[in-house]
């Protein structure tokens, strides 16, 4: 595969590396004189200095062939939405993935239909969450674009759920369970499935629903 | 009327300061206080003090019931950003946005907002008053 990464911060620096190792093409385009010599020093004629949202810069990454796949990894929300609506929309490439530096800009991608994205905030956010004792749910994944997410709860000692089955629970029609995890292993959660506390639940559902699958598996 | 303006430079305030002239309700938001002072000391509008890619920001001076809306940073990628977010997201009637590189002010253009870009302007421009000293 043709990549192309916009960005040659840590990020960028890692995703070219590890590609070039799986033996992929990659041009990885930097505009900070000092972080370009760096690259140039590890990736030679991969590395192009410029501004990537400069579409001559682009088309010196090789845009224009075009990549099949482009990252942009800037640390600017901003420059990573237009390289990849250029990318996309002038080039044609079939395949944008965007950094989110600031999650609060994760709307402005959405709206401009640039997915996936990835945040490291978000990301670990969502472990510090996952690590706090006690939480009731934990948003694991959310599939903005399928409007659902999942997320995982945690049956408590006398909830109304423990000992239930799951075709018992009357749960929201916009949720459904996946899985249970029960002393480290994982089964599939199906009607005949008995819950139990202490067990760590897995459940899809449609964002909005949540309380309404905490009332179904938590309340006593 | 209502306009929002992002980003109050030398054009930001001096477009704040025409439109107020002309009877407009101007609203002006900048990352910066000094973008206050451009603005002079009699300034009767509303000032924002952030970004504007902060829709907190935007919601709070007014964008839901904005006629217009100008986004003149000194950042393209900004204006281009928030441009379309005034447009697509909060339907402001009226969007335009100052893109200073012209390669990027054609890809841009014709998307439901105005581009305007200095850059061009000064390249027809200059080219011109070469070219018809040339003709004489």
């Amino acid at each position: 595969m043709f990549v192309v990464v916009a960005g040659g911060g840590k990020i960028g620096v890692s995703v070219t590396r590890t590609l070039l190792a799986l033996g992929h093409e990659l041009a990885v385009v930097e505009q900070e004189q000092s972080r370009y010599e760096r690259l140039e020093e590890e990736f030679q004629h991969r590395a192009i200095l410029g501004d990537a949202t400069e579409i001559f810069v682009l088309e010196q990454a090789g845009l224009g062939r075009p990549p099949d796949i482009l990252v942009a990894v800037t640390g600017d929300d901003e420059d990573n939405i237009v390289i990849c609506q250029l990318a996309r929309e002038k080039y044609g490439v079939p395949k944008v993935i965007a950094r989110v530096n600031d999650p609060r800009n994760e709307p402005h991608f959405d709206l401009l239909n640039i997915s996936p994205t990835v945040s490291a905030t978000s990301m670990v956010l969502a472990l510090v969450e996952h690590e706090v004792p006690q939480h009731e749910l934990v948003h694991l994944l959310e599939l903005r674009k399928e409007n659902l997410e999942i997320v995982e709860v945690e049956i408590k000692n006398g909830s109304a759920a423990a000992g239930k089955r799951v075709e018992d629970l009357h749960l929201p029609h916009t949720a459904r369970l996946i899985s249970v995890v029960r002393e480290g292993r994982a089964e599939i959660a199906v009607g005949s499935t008995e819950l139990l506390a202490g067990d760590q639940v897995l459940a899809i559902l449609e964002p909005g629903s949540e309380d309404d699958l905490k009332s179904v598996l938590l309340s006593r | 009327m209502k306009a929002l303006i992002v980003g109050v430079g030398r054009v930001g305030s001096a477009v704040a300061a025409r439109l107020r002239s002309e009877g407009w309700e101007v609203v002006v938001i900048d990352e910066s206080e000094e973008a206050l002072g451009r603005l002079g000391p009699n300034w009767p509008g509303e000032f924002h003090l952030g970004h504007g890619m902060d829709t907190s920001v935007l919601e709070r001076a007014g964008i839901a019931d904005a006629d217009a809306f100008v986004a003149s940073t000194d950042g393209d990628n900004t204006n281009i950003v928030v441009a379309q977010v005034a447009k697509q997201r909060y339907e402001v009637p009226v969007v335009a946005a100052r893109i200073l590189d012209p390669a990027r002010a054609d890809f841009y253009s014709g998307r439901g907002f105005d581009v305007v870009s200095p850059t061009k302007t000064a390249i027809g421009a200059l080219s011109e008053s070469v070219l018809s000293a040339g003709r004489d």
